[in-house]
């Protein structure tokens, strides 16, 4: 396993996911000897876990099964453990499109927070780019360091422990793009410009707050960017389900002007309830995720 | 180990222009593909000119047309016109309608032109002679420059082509040709479909190669990828516009849906598809016009009429393209039957690999996107992906992935199946004036995600319905509850 590259077995010291039902997954690290607790019962690594494939069925000691998963950037954003607050895929995959990354780019990120984000920039920028990525919370820079080796990526990025509205990035006229999650990104904004390449690039800024987005995109226009826009980008999920709702009782009339088809009616006999109708919807879930933040996109051209 | 500097410098000769590049053209928010040729005329937001001046310029320059259709290359930044004046009114209560308040005629506009003024001096006359002008509040001064800037001035930026400005491009322009596929949607499908270097994507598409270009891209020229088509021969004229490094090729393969059923049977072979392939592909060529290629994958003759008429100009275009290249094939065809012949061992050639990369059945992902009824497409091409595997399936509708979802419940072998949409709002964000865009697209598509599991296919026949019976009744017993309340 590798979060760059897919393997078919699990392996020792894998990161593999554990797929209980819809919403309920977590990830695990895979150990000679090691147990993992599911409310299906225990799984054990060596006999259950190693040698077998990925996409498996498992069952657990008290006879409940699971589903082991690859690893991907994705399902390491839902079960992650979170030192901060995080970049979701709805997000994350717009920032990657529009920063235009692709296998080889030269991205600077701050800051790294819990990494979710510097997983799918690693994922997408390998075998042959590179993520620079700043956090100035040193116990945070060393987790994601961390976590980074046991993913078996840590040979594309580079962690700097300092203050990225202070230091910048570290690196000069390397990077294609650059991506700034902090509270105030407009003072990032100069060195985030140093850090693009001479032929320019690309820069993504987000925030949750609406005066941010405005002090930001001040600071880039004053610094050359062009191409200034912002988004907002939200997901709505939809629950697919059959429903049946009640015919109106219109009570009976004439026979022969009764509208509803003979054999509606005798299907609704077969069932105990009363008249009704069926058809597949997709219904909006009742609560979703109403703000993330504000993306400010901009270019660097050649100067 | 790659360090940052190798990739800068293997990387530092493409930063030109070249002759017969696949390039961008960008007029404010506006986009257009074209290729780089000398001599040929270019048509741009109602401007012509030629490209020239732009080989051996760097991408990210940006040019000015004058006089003769001559690209020049914008020396220093043109700073703000009309910065000077500061007069300013507070509102609008005294200024009135009247049509008189530009003192200039179209005729002098025009003479102006005539003269080969520049686009900023234009702009700069039309200012001075406008009575208003200098009464209306600072916003509106702005305002004013900004879209006579607009109509007088062009700036063409030359870029790379990207993912980003394809989609936006083809969005914007031709959505006819992609299924009316949104960017950000596109985005969602790369990303959830977790397409990186090294995998071996199966991507069904009708999309004008639109999403296959994406998918190449996000591969890097590492792994490989299955176009499958309907009809006989794979449209991807967007795929193209990309501009890919010919190794990037080496390792994308097409495969006719129509001959799926035969692969998954195991009746499938290239000695019998010699006869039969051959006799189609002179039909179609025969008919010319992509209208025709259109009408014989089955989709009804007036949806894509109502398509090539809807998107207008650009589209018809490109249609023109299309045909000339069609025709200029046909004729290849008579002047050369050695050459068709061996064209076409290739194409059986190309077929037979196609075939032995899909029957390996270990594709690590899956994305469809086209105007055929995903459903039993989606049903017949997860038999040739691996176990712990994404897929993604677009839809302009939300109904047939409904179907779907409930076709996958049935079959089994999925897991964390999700049907979604994104809402994409732009803002304006200027100094006392933020505010989202006054419109915005009202749908990008659906999108149907879920992940593949081993199947155990002896037990799932009995086995499943199971579960899934007393799943479904549940909801219903829920709704009518419900409803009932």
């Amino acid at each position: 396993m590798s979060f760059v590259e897919y393997r078919d077995v699990i392996q020792n010291g894998d990161t593999a996911i554990v797929f209980l039902g819809h919403d309920s997954m977590f990830a695990i690290k895979v150990q000679q000897g090691g147990a993992t607790q599911t409310k299906y019962g225990a799984i054990k690594h060596s006999a259950d876990l190693i040698g077998k494939k990925y996409g498996s069925k498992v069952t657990c000691s008290k006879g409940g099964w699971v589903y082991i998963l690859h690893p991907t950037p994705e399902l390491w954003t839902v079960t992650l453990p979170h030192r901060t607050q995080i970049l979701y895929s709805t997000d994350i995959s717009m920032i990657i499109m529009m920063l235009e990354l692709k296998p080889g780019s030269i991205v600077c990120e701050s800051g790294t927070g819990s990494g979710s984000l510097s997983h799918a920039i690693i994922r997408t920028i390998a075998p042959t780019g590179r993520l620079y990525t700043v956090e100035f919370h040193k116990q945070r820079a060393e987790k994601a360091e961390e976590e980074f080796c046991d993913h078996k990526i840590d040979h594309l990025v580079t962690v700097k422990n300092q203050d990225v509205c202070k230091e910048g990035f570290g690196v000069v006229s390397v990077a294609d793009a650059v991506f700034l999650d902090i509270p105030s990104p407009w003072e990032a904004v100069r060195y985030a410009k140093s850090a693009l390449k001479m032929e320019g690039g690309r820069i993504c800024s987000f925030s949750p707050c609406i005066e941010q987005v405005q002090r930001t995109c001040l600071a880039l226009t004053e610094q050359d960017f062009m191409d200034i826009s912002t988004f907002e980008i939200l997901l709505r999920v939809y629950d697919v389900r059959t429903v049946s709702l009640q015919l109106p009782d219109l009570g009976t009339g004439d026979t022969n002007n009764q509208d509803t088809p003979g054999d509606v009616k005798n299907q609704s006999k077969e069932n105990s309830w009363t008249d009704s109708q069926q058809f597949k919807s997709g219904a909006p879930l009742r609560e979703m995720a109403g703000h993330t933040g504000y993306l400010t996109f901009a270019t660097k051209y050649l100067s | 180990m790659s360090g940052p500097g190798e990739v800068l410098a293997a990387g530092s000769g493409a930063h030109t222009v070249g002759e017969g590049d696949h390039v961008v053209l960008k007029r404010e928010e506006v986009f257009k593909a074209v290729q780089v040729h000398r001599g040929r005329k270019i048509i741009f937001e109602k401007q012509w000119f030629y490209l020239d001046n732009v080989i051996g310029q760097q991408y990210g320059t940006t040019f000015e047309v004058s006089n003769g259709g001559v690209l020049q290359p914008l020396k220093a930044k043109t700073e703000e016109v009309a910065k000077e004046t500061n007069e300013a009114g507070i509102d609008n209560r005294n200024i009135i309608d009247d049509g008189k308040s530009q003192k200039l005629s179209r005729d002098d506009i025009e003479a102006l032109k005539g003269q080969g003024l520049k686009g900023q001096d234009i702009v700069q006359h039309l200012i001075e002679n406008s009575t208003t002008f200098r009464d209306k509040t600072g916003f509106a001064q702005e305002k004013y420059i900004k879209k006579k800037k607009k109509k007088y001035e062009a700036f063409i930026t030359i870029l790379k082509p990207t993912t980003r400005i394809m989609a936006m491009m083809y969005h914007s322009r031709e959505p006819g040709k992609i299924c009316y596929l949104r960017y950000d949607t596109l985005a969602q499908m790369l990303t959830l479909g977790n397409i990186h270097a090294g995998s071996k994507v199966i991507v069904a598409e009708t999309c004008a190669g639109l999403v296959l270009g994406a998918v190449m891209e996000r591969l890097g020229g590492f792994g490989s990828v299955v176009h499958l088509y309907p009809g006989s021969l794979p449209i991807r004229a967007a795929m193209e516009n990309f501009g890919f490094p010919k190794s990037f090729y080496n390792h994308l393969y097409d495969f006719p849906i129509n001959k799926l059923n035969s692969l998954l049977s195991g009746s499938f072979s290239t000695e019998k598809e010699t006869l039969q392939k051959q006799t189609e592909v002179v039909i179609e060529e025969g008919n010319g016009s992509p209208l025709s290629t259109y009408q014989g994958d089955g989709v009804p003759c007036g949806e894509a009429m109502m398509d090539s008429i809807q998107s207008g100009e650009t589209e018809a275009m490109d249609v023109a393209c299309e045909e000339t290249e069609n025709k200029g094939k046909s004729a290849d065809r008579k002047s050369n039957v050695d050459e068709r012949k061996s064209k076409q061992e290739d194409r059986l050639k190309k077929l037979q690999a196609a075939a032995t990369v899909l029957q390996e059945r270990n594709a690590d992902g899956l994305i469809i996107a086209s105007r055929l009824y995903p459903s039993p497409l989606l049903l017949c091409l997860l038999e040739f992906v691996a176990p712990s595997r994404p897929f993604v399936i677009y839809c302009q509708y939300k109904e047939p992935l409904l179907m779907c979802y409930s076709n996958l419940r049935e079959r089994g072998g999925v897991v964390n199946l999700r049907l979604s949409e994104t809402w994409l709002r732009g803002y304006q964000v200027l100094p006392n004036r933020t505010h989202p865009k006054l419109t915005m697209s009202g749908g990008g598509g659906y999108v149907l995600t879920g992940t593949t599991v081993a199947m155990e296919r002896a037990k799932f026949v009995v086995n499943n319905p199971e579960p899934q019976r007393s799943e479904e009744p549940a909801a219903k017993r829920q709704k009518v509850e419900e409803s009932n309340s």
